[in-house]
């Protein structure tokens, strides 16, 4: 049944295929279904091939599917070939089943858009190359998908492009993604160079006989092409613009899968992780951590509630690159599964709320829809717990296992992750009660001056069907709050169920139920680090981690509920700003930056074309000169031929013997 | 001293450097054809000096055709001369130079 | 008495060569080709081409040069070239550099291949090029090979037929056809072009209505149409 692993990412392109030519006469909904169908048969697909992968034994649970030969050029033989074993099974499984939930999910929100087939149309691209990205069985596919997701997201995150700031938000993260792009593609010609092939077991096989200096610096390339697919610093800066787009796009593309492919690839690339000087690995986790806190403290002081999942994302993400960083693959994939489920649900929560809000996403006008939007509130509620990392729910079992690994690697890092982890509770506890909880900050009648003074936090959605529209600033509009319809509910509750129950697949009480961890074992080569501490130090080390969420969660419930302390006493502007570095990026690139792109610019025009064109100038030139020659005077062109002729004959009879 | 077939090739190529001068520097096309003809003949002479020497009629064959091409060519040439001059009857060979550049 | 003979041709026609090219007068540039021509017939004789030489004359100085006068008269002789001016720059210098290095050449090559003597007799008997070799087939074999003309085994002119007609008839045939194109080709670029026709018609009706004037009327367009040809071209 695994050699059926080439369906899966063909039934997404095939439902790419027939939305191109038909989407549009489709129309809605059917569109949308064909695309709907088109995931699901992917996911039963995974399935199946999962269950083929369990059939085979541990060590020959690894399974390559060669379509054809894509590129045999000289020395450089690359196959489109699909590697079905633990890892990639494991990511084509949530991929292919969140999209299908997010797919159901659209179904709803995007009733009444004008590009409603277009929009499914590139959800199925989208599918189809992450489905690429993560079964390719060499490093050229992989970075085909990682192009793929790339374009995907820049079309998905511009898809309300009349609205100028969308189309810009969908540069930004194009162009950002390509600074990390050049360091891929730099990584894959290395590693041709170092080893001759890109074929994933062939250069694992090969790990060990490249020195230390090849693989760090293939991992260091592949780090930044990382860095700029999982927005680590300093290449993060486009996952928060990138919320203009639809809220299913936030959920699915920069929350659950696209950004995940970074994690993904440094956890496929674990033996040349394991082949490279030992500070490789160590920078990798400090900059993950770095990253945590970066985006976990700008997230304490978003107003607009799609930001503060974003920068949340951008977060986790860090803790998904510190546990590669200290060897904890397992826990890596784990966080990330986990992490895809209440992500997507808290995206898909505030889609909800939005949609209710009628197209507004400023906190600050939100408030006390518990009541209101009770089946949205109690899944937002699950996926709250979960990234909070309160026990039982899936959030807190991942995020320990990471924990657990920075514990046994470094105590700092440790410390600090505790920290982050903390800040995560806090500001999305926040997020929380702002939204759900507390008196109502809308509605006729509300003359609360802090609406008042929100004039430019305030991002209006595109919301389907809703022209853009800016709310005045003195009264807030009267608004009716309504559960959102069941197509966008019954995502939210299946992701909440997931969300709720996926701590199972990895428990630490007994090395039995360590599932994920046995599954990934062949992928992984024994590169995961093991825990060298006692069995008891670890449920200190639990109990440490609820304690600081219960504090985080404390200290917004004190702050926002109780409103017992002042909230600027933590929002300060600074973070709003996201520690102003994009306008730190802007004054580089505008300043001293434009000068230099002016030189270069410069230099191509004058230098590079110049050269080119002082050819065709030489040409003219000379030309110009040598048309001198013909006067059409016979008698000139008769003394040319006969000096000529006796040039020649003076020639012939050098040459001559007599 | 005897008449050698040197002092024919001498001579013919006096002949030749003559004409080949001539043609160069006279204007008027008529004389200029005639300095052609005169090459011809420096040139027929050294083929019948040679076919002597060599004891090969060829010699005496070719210069037989280059006669007849020479006639043909002095015909059409005429033409040519005959009907520029028929529009401008003071024509040089210089005031022909419409495929100048 | 070989040697008077070839200095005394020979003077003729370097003298009617330089005549070619010095003389103001085309007409007199065409008598000094003639004499050119007759002197290189003479040549001729004395290297027993002696049909060459009657064709030299007969087709050389006896047509072509007609020719040549032709064309002079019809298009007058007061006009020629300013010979003191030459208005292509460096014409005359290199035309000079031309001639002389051809005819330096011309001695050169002579006076290596004969070894530096021209009069030996050595160099009149041995071969002067080495590698020059002339085919012929089998039927003049017996005629040409090791048979000095000299001795005249046989008449010139037979030898001469029966080379043309033999070896080289193919290039006869195509001068053949290489006269019959040049006489349409001289008819077709010296004829009459359309306009100049209808003015020359005029003439005719005009002078027809005297019968008596007819015969002076007959002739008369032949000679106007000549002349207002001429005029009416020249206008």
């Amino acid at each position: 049944m695994e050699s059926l692993v080439w369906l899966i990412p063909l039934l997404p392109l095939a439902g790419f295929a027939l939305l191109l030519l038909g989407g549009r006469s489709l129309g809605e909904p059917n569109a949308g279904k064909l695309a709907t169908a088109a995931t699901g048969a992917s996911f039963a697909v995974s399935v199946l091939v999962f269950v083929g992968l369990l059939l085979l034994d541990s060590h020959d649970r690894s399974f390559t599917f060669t379509l054809f030969s894509w590129v045999p050029s000289g020395s450089l033989s690359v196959d489109v070939g699909f590697l079905a074993d633990p890892l990639s099974i494991t990511m084509a499984l949530f991929v292919t089943g969140v999209s299908t939930l997010i797919h159901i999910y659209s179904l709803g929100y995007m009733h009444g858009d004008r590009d409603f087939s277009k929009f499914f149309l590139y959800l199925n691209l989208f599918v189809f190359s992450m489905l690429i990205l993560v079964l390719g069985d060499n490093m050229l596919l992989t970075f085909l998908g990682w192009e793929g997701v790339g374009a995907c997201s820049y079309f998905l995150i511009a898809f309300w492009f009349e609205d100028e700031a969308n189309a810009t938000a969908g540069k930004k993260a194009f162009v950002t993604n390509r600074v990390g792009d050049f360091g891929f593609m730099t990584a894959i010609f290395w590693t041709f160079f170092a080893f001759g092939t890109l074929n994933y077991s062939e250069i694992f096989a090969d790990a060990g006989s490249v020195s230390t200096t090849t693989a760090s610096a293939i991992v260091l390339l592949l780090c930044l092409g990382a860095a700029g697919k999982s927005a680590q610093f300093p290449l993060y800066v486009w996952l928060p613009d990138a919320m203009a787009g639809p809220t299913p796009v936030s959920a699915l593309i920069h929350a659950a899968t696209m950004v995940t492919g970074g994690v993904y690839l440094l956890v496929r690339v674990n033996p040349l992780l394991a082949a490279a000087d030992s500070w490789v690995p160590e920078m990798i986790a400090w900059v993950g951590l770095a990253t945590a806190i970066i985006a976990a403290l700008a997230a304490v002081a978003q107003m607009d509630i799609k930001k503060v999942l974003a920068y949340s994302t951008i977060s986790q993400l860090g803790f998904m690159f510190v546990a590669i960083g200290v060897g904890a693959y397992t826990a890596a994939v784990f966080h990330m599964v986990t992490h895809a489920f209440f992500k997507a649900l808290l995206f898909l929560g505030s889609g909800s709320v939005i949609h209710a809000m009628d197209g507004e996403q400023n906190m600050s006008r939100y408030g006390g829809l518990a009541r209101l939007l009770p089946v949205t509130s109690i899944t937002f509620g699950v996926g709250w717990l979960a990234i909070a990392g309160v026990p039982p729910f899936s959030g807190f079992w991942s995020k320990d296992e990471i924990l657990a690994g920075a514990w046994n690697h470094n105590r700092l890092l440790w410390a600090l992750l505790l920290f982050a982890a903390a800040l995560t509770a806090f500001y999305m506890s926040r997020a929380v009660i702002m939204t759900f909880f507390g008196e109502r900050r809308w509605g006729a009648g509300t003359a609360d001056d802090s609406t008042a003074h929100h004039p430019d936090e305030s991002q209006t959605a595109h919301s389907p069907g809703a022209s853009a529209h800016v709310h005045p600033h003195n009264e807030p509009p009267a608004l009716h709050p309504h559960e959102s319809p069941p197509t966008m509910l019954l995502p939210l509750v299946s992701l909440a169920l997931l969300a709720a129950v996926a701590g199972v697949i990895n428990l630490p009480f007994v090395k039995d139920t360590h599932f994920l961890e046995k599954w990934l074992e062949p992928s992984l080569f024994h590169n995961e680090a093991s825990l060298n501490f006692a069995g008891g130090t670890k449920w200190v080390l639990a109990g440490v981690a609820i304690v600081a969420g219960l504090v985080g969660i404390w200290l917004a419930v004190s702050i926002y509920l109780r409103k017992s302390m002042p909230a600027s006493m933590v929002e300060r502007d600074f973070f709003a700003r996201a520690w102003r570095y994009d306008e730190a990026i802007s004054a580089v690139a505008g300043g001293p930056g434009r000068k230099a792109f002016s030189a270069l610019a410069f230099f191509d025009h004058k230098v590079i074309d110049g050269a080119v064109n002082m050819v065709g100038g030489a040409v003219q030139v000379s030309a110009k000169q040598l048309r001198r020659l013909q006067t059409g005077m016979v008698r000139s062109y008769a003394l040319g031929i006969a000096l000529g002729a006796v040039v020649l004959l003076v020639y012939f009879i050098s040459r001559a013997s007599f | 001293m005897e008449v050698t077939t040197a002092w024919y090739l001498i001579l013919g190529g006096v002949l030749f450097s003559i004409g080949s001068f001539g043609l160069l520097v006279r204007r008027n096309p008529l004389v200029m054809f005639m300095c052609v003809e005169l090459m011809l003949n420096a040139v027929n002479l050294t083929f019948v000096a040679f076919g002597r020497d060599l004891g090969d009629i060829g010699g005496q064959a070719a210069v037989f055709f280059v006669l007849v091409v020479a006639a043909t060519e002095v015909v059409i040439g005429l033409a040519i001369v005959v009907a520029v001059m028929r529009r401008q009857p003071d024509a040089t060979a210089d005031d022909i130079s419409m495929l100048s550049g | 008495m070989e040697v008077v003979v070839f200095i005394a041709c020979a003077v003729i026609c370097v003298t009617g060569a330089i005549g070619v090219v010095v003389a103001n007068n085309p007409v007199h540039s065409a008598l000094m080709l003639v004499a050119t021509l007759f002197g290189v017939a003479v040549l001729f004789l004395t290297m027993d081409a002696q049909f060459l030489a009657a064709v030299q004359i007969i087709v050389y100085a006896g047509a072509i040069v007609v020719l040549f006068l032709f064309v002079i008269m019809l298009f007058g002789v007061y006009r020629s070239e300013n010979l003191r001016v030459e208005p292509i720059a460096g014409q005359r210098p290199l035309s000079i550099a031309v001639a002389v290095s051809t005819l330096a050449l011309a001695v050169i090559i002579v006076a290596v291949a004969t070894g530096g003597s021209p009069t030996g007799q050595q160099a009149a008997t041995e071969p002067l090029v080495d590698s020059v070799t002339v085919h012929s087939t089998s039927a003049t074999e017996a005629l040409t090979d090791n048979q000095p003309i000299g001795e005249e085994i046989f008449p010139n002119v037979e030898q001469l037929g029966r080379v043309i007609f033999t070896d080289y008839v193919w290039a006869f045939e195509i001068t053949a056809v290489l006269l019959t194109i040049a006489v349409v080709g001289a008819i077709a670029l010296a004829r009459r072009q359309r306009g100049e026709e209808e003015s020359a018609a005029p003439v005719s009706p005009a002078a027809a209505p005297a019968p008596a004037a007819a015969a002076s009327a007959a002739s008369a367009p032949i000679g106007s149409a000549a002349a207002s040809a001429t005029h009416t071209e020249e206008a």
